[in-house]
């Protein structure tokens, strides 16, 4: 019995130990973890530019159009709080509108804008029919997906969430 | 607990139990297929590819569930000695890296038409990686030994020590930002899917949990017979031995006869 307890305590002592491990290193390298910077983080970190990086938002409102040299696309990143202008070349995914999560991959320029090379749509966690969805609609929080949702589940909306 | 640990009761009990939910699983995944391929509306956002859902969500949620059994499974070996547990684990553990090949897979297939990538180092993606990795790990290690006992005690020290990457594949979604989304179903409050999507979806894990516990009771049970067959082999081994070393000893001992008919 007594050596039960011990070897019990053992595996206590073994999952406590490995946690506490990683906790620490996860902590340590969060930055690292970290899949893209909103453009509040980009603010704060003060990214120098040139540096790659990935900027992850919502395509404002508005805000998708033709770049001035005709080929590349531009809309602004936003998180509610600071918007980023970026340029992108190449083709967009099938779930890219305006109110969708993105996330883009390349270099803050000295003019502020971001030069992409690549585009990822980011999908939020809602699923629904395109009858509920329309039922939704005319909503003018440009469709704040968290907001539709807590709608249509019966519940007062929040205030926006980044 | 204490009378499922006894193999010779548990080789009966899975006998029974196997092909009913065999059965279970096959009806499941009959009514969970025509739920999520005909009887379930596309998504207003991402169309009829919301379907890979139906099969890729439930493969994720049978990584970390079988994961879990081993782990429990695991403890019970190392603390208790049971050897019925430390056979349970390594009869999972192919089940499980299965389930986590498949919700790579679909994952994969998944995101190349929405996300417009197959693959990203997020959090998420490599938590999940690294699973399917301790996977492969802990069936490598268990079978690289010549004692199999000494393969499972350290197999099931390795799956221990995995353990931690359950709780960081859950919350990766929560704790930092990702490409993959949060969690719909588990959410707080009420789930982020429409009830006539969460149906099919909770149908195929029923089905997926049916046909996990159908095949691991068939692969322990298979386990536990090998494990018999072993020692009666090594004990029929250890009869034979004796009596070819005995050469000069006179026809007809006891030994000498035991040998020839081996």
């Amino acid at each position: 019995m007594r050596r039960k307890r011990q070897r019990l305590t053992l595996v206590g002592l073994i999952l406590l130990g490995v946690g506490a491990a990683t906790a620490l290193t996860l902590t340590a390298f969060e930055d690292n973890i970290l899949f893209f910077y909103s453009p509040s983080d980009v603010d704060e970190r003060g990214v120098e530019p040139g540096r790659r990086i990935r900027l992850g938002g919502v395509v404002a409102e508005d805000s998708v159009g033709e770049h001035r040299d005709g080929v590349s696309v531009r809309f602004t990143v936003t998180d509610w709080e600071r918007e980023i202008d970026v340029v992108y070349a190449g083709l967009l995914p099938d779930l890219f509108r305006e109110c969708q999560g993105v996330v883009a991959e390349g270099t803050l320029g000295a003019d502020g804008i971001f030069v992409a090379d690549q585009v990822l749509a980011k999908h939020d966690e809602n699923y629904m029919p395109p009858e509920v969805a329309e039922s939704l609609q005319g909503d003018p929080l440009c469709g704040d997906p968290l907001q539709a949702a807590d709608r249509h589940a019966g519940r007062a909306a929040e205030t926006p969430r980044p | 607990m204490h009378a499922l640990a006894n193999p010779a009761r548990f080789t009966v009990l899975a006998r029974r139990l196997a092909p009913w939910l065999g059965g279970l699983a096959i009806v499941l995944t009959g009514i969970g297929l025509y739920l999520a391929l005909l009887g379930s509306p596309p998504d207003y956002q991402q169309g009829e590819t919301v379907r890979i859902m139906y099969v890729h969500v439930p493969a994720a949620w049978m990584a970390l569930f079988v994961y879990a059994c081993m782990a429990a499974a695991s403890v019970a070996g190392l603390v208790w000695k049971t050897v019925l547990a430390e056979l349970a684990c390594k009869a999972m553990a192919p089940i499980g890296a299965a389930f986590t090949a498949i919700c790579l897979i679909t994952g994969s297939l998944w995101g190349a038409p929405m996300w417009g990538t197959w693959w990203v180092w997020d959090a998420r993606l490599t938590s999940v990686l690294l699973l399917f990795f301790l996977y492969l790990g802990y069936l490598a290690l268990v079978n690289a030994f010549d004692e199999p006992g000494r393969g499972l005690k350290a197999g099931g020290i390795l799956v221990l020590v995995g353990v931690v990457n359950l709780p960081i594949i859950k919350f990766s979604v929560d704790w930092w930002n990702t490409l993959h989304q949060p969690a719909s179903v588990s959410r707080i409050g009420v789930p982020a899917i429409d009830p006539a999507m969460l149906a099919p979806l909770l149908v195929m894990a029923a089905a997926f949990m049916a046909f996990f516990a159908s095949v691991a009771l068939l692969r322990i049970r298979a386990e536990i017979l090998e494990r018999r067959l072993q020692a009666l082999r090594f004990a029929q081994a250890a009869a034979a031995v004796p009596a070819a070393g005995r050469t000069g000893m006179p026809a007809g001992a006891p030994g000498a006869a035991a040998g020839r008919g081996a």
